[in-house]
């Protein structure tokens, strides 16, 4: 019997013929990332060395990538308090891969891992961010950990208790028509799949929907792939993951292109006509109410986002920035931008989007998750209804019980920016 | 400590994200001791019968499916061990749920589960028993690796072990 990727991933990490879904493994870690709350990490680090007389020392400097980026510039005095001791540790430990508050180097760590050649196809990730799922995007296996976790991958170099995940086989064709993008795609999943519908699953993404797509939207398929609960959400690396690496991370990979067996065994096969897609809004209070963009018009917008890992890179930007170029933003709603890095924000400012979005009415922050998960910057009012290009619409998510998140495409957060309602971009002139 | 009896302290919806459990904004705090007065920060009844310990040590909360879904956010198991719940749902998401098996949170998978507020139950080794509806519920064992960190006490001392044993290989 055939392996799928995942299988082939975890088969290849801990050297044996085969694996099947159940088999509980510890594969070696790759690369092991973490942002301020690489803080929690440490304590626990520390914690485990308790008492043993050995000194606490990682067990690979170079495998370790700490990016700030969930509050910076510090909010607060904790969360500046929290940062110096990480760079402290970071100093005293020889980490390498490290990204501090910088515009020659920062921006939210998914998108400085692959824009910096961190992640190859086959590696082992691992990170303290439930979007680390992001990765799959370049054929790794890729998941979420929370911090005692990473401190024990950070002593033992390797995860334990892996329980090798079934799959789940999403095959897509068509072509995604004008003003429909990756996100729409992931959105709609997540609405057939339901936000539990791939727990302790992978999704490993096929068709050539995905084969005609770039880089940057197979990351956006990835990312949210853990909202259908997915441990990971995988992508076949091939001839544009090859281009990206060297293209735009400046790795001229070598390595294996792992692909599934062709009688690998799936749980499950979704199949996608992308060419029927419509623009797709989750609606609150989850990710998996989701609704043609038909059904939701009109809903009535205080506050617009355009970033995140999931859609602040320069082809968001750009989608916006011709939807909104010469035109204003209505004047009843902000509209926040977050370019995911520092480098996006200079190629975007290179080549006149965030004029253009300026000019519109836009604000532009600096690279960082914002008001994402509620934590630094845009919170809102009690009341306030936001339509953003992030990943989730918890009740609370940005900052406040009492507002409510839909989620959308940059071009669909550019469109309802206009007109201060959720609005269809294949309508706007 | 399998066969102890406790009463419901609520019960929750499916889908209860880390955001409902532990809110984004509080997430500066790292330290588990400071986390549990966040608990359920945005359910203010909750929040305050927890920080008033009208809710003893050892109540269960009944929860439906996917329950911790979301965010890796430690805090979101911490802040529960804090007032050492036990939690019993139909489901987990897989990230909640190794960090609550690390820390040594309870969770019990329990698909059928059928409890009211207040309600008397039992938790045997592969059911639950719920004494005031006079009902029981199969439970669902946990997978033998988890088993082991439980076992060992959580993550912290299960790794310590294996750290020492590593390095008195060398």
């Amino acid at each position: 019997m055939g392996m799928t990727l995942v299988e082939k991933l975890l088969a290849k990490a801990t050297k044996q013929p085969v694996v099947k879904p159940g088999d509980v493994l510890e594969p070696g870690v790759d690369l092991a990332m973490s942002h301020e709350n690489a803080a929690l990490v440490i304590n626990q680090f520390v914690e485990i060395y308790k008492g043993t007389g050995i000194e606490p020392k990682v067990w690979a400097p170079s495998k370790i990538a700490i990016i700030f980026d969930h509050r910076v510039p510090a909010e607060s005095s904790k969360t500046a308090t929290n940062q110096k001791k990480i760079r402290d540790f970071v100093g005293k430990q020889g980490i390498t891969k490290f990204h501090d508050i910088r515009g020659d180097a920062g921006g939210i760590c998914h998108q400085i891992l692959v824009e910096n050649g961190y992640v190859v196809p086959g590696l082992i990730v691992v990170g303290t961010d439930s979007h680390t799922t992001s990765h799959g995007a370049l054929g790794a296996f890729a998941f979420g950990i929370g911090a005692t976790e990473m401190a024990s991958v950070w002593t033992l170099g390797s995860v334990l208790n892996v329980e090798v995940p079934g799959t789940i086989k999403v095959n897509a064709n068509g072509k995604l028509p004008l003003h429909v993008y990756p996100k729409d795609l992931i959105l709609y999943l997540i609405g057939k799949l339901t936000a539990e519908g791939a727990n302790f699953m992978v999704l490993e993404f096929h068709g050539d929907t995905i084969k005609k797509m770039s880089t940057s939207g197979r990351l956006t398929l990835s990312n949210m792939s853990v909202e259908s609960g997915a441990t990971s959400g995988l992508i076949p690396p091939d001839e544009e993951t090859l281009r990206y690496l060297k293209e735009e991370a400046g790795v001229n990979f070598r390595g294996e292109l792992m692909k599934p067996d062709s009688d690998a065994k799936y749980d499950r096969v979704i199949e996608v006509d992308a060419s029927n897609l419509v623009p797709q809004i989750a609606c609150p209070n989850a990710v998996d109410n989701v609704k043609p963009i038909t059904d939701v018009l009109n809903v009535k917008l205080n506050q617009i986002v355009i970033g995140s890992c999931t859609n602040g890179r320069l082809d968001d930007l750009e989608s916006a920035a011709k939807i909104l170029k010469g035109k204003k933003i209505s004047k009843d709603v902000r509209m926040l931008v977050f370019p995911a890095t520092w480098r996006i924000y200079k190629e975007a400012l290179r080549r006149g989007y965030l004029a253009d979005l300026m000019d519109a009415g836009a604000v532009i922050m600096n690279p960082n998750c914002g008001c994402c998960l509620g934590v630094h910057q845009g919170a809102l009012a009690d009341g306030d209804v936001a339509l953003s290009t992030t990943n989730r619409n918890f009740k609370g998510r940005m900052g406040n019980p009492n507002s409510e998140v839909y989620l959308c495409s940059a071009a669909v957060a550019a469109a309802s920016a206009i007109s201060g309602v959720i609005t269809d971009p294949r309508g706007v002139k | 400590m399998p066969g102890h009896t406790s009463k419901v302290a609520a019960v929750l919806a499916d889908n209860i994200s880390t955001d409902i459990i532990y809110p984004g904004r509080f997430m500066a705090t790292v330290l588990p001791t400071e986390t549990p007065q966040y608990a359920f920060a945005d359910n203010a009844e909750l929040n305050k019968r927890l920080k008033n310990k009208e809710i003893p040590p050892n109540s269960v909360v009944v929860a439906g499916a996917n329950f911790g879904c979301g965010s890796s956010r430690e805090q979101a198991a911490s802040t529960l061990k804090g007032y050492e719940l036990v939690i019993v749902a139909r489901g987990f998401a897989r990230i909640f749920f190794q960090n609550a098996v690390n820390l040594g949170l309870r969770t019990i998978v329990c698909p059928a589960i059928e409890a009211s507020e207040g309600d008397k139950l039992e938790i045997l080794p592969d059911k639950i028993v719920n004494a005031t509806k006079g009902k029981s519920f199969p439970t669902e064992p946990l997978p033998k690796a988890r088993q082991a960190i439980v076992d060992a006490g959580g993550l912290i001392p299960f790794t310590r072990k294996r750290l020492l044993e590593k390095s008195s290989k060398h």
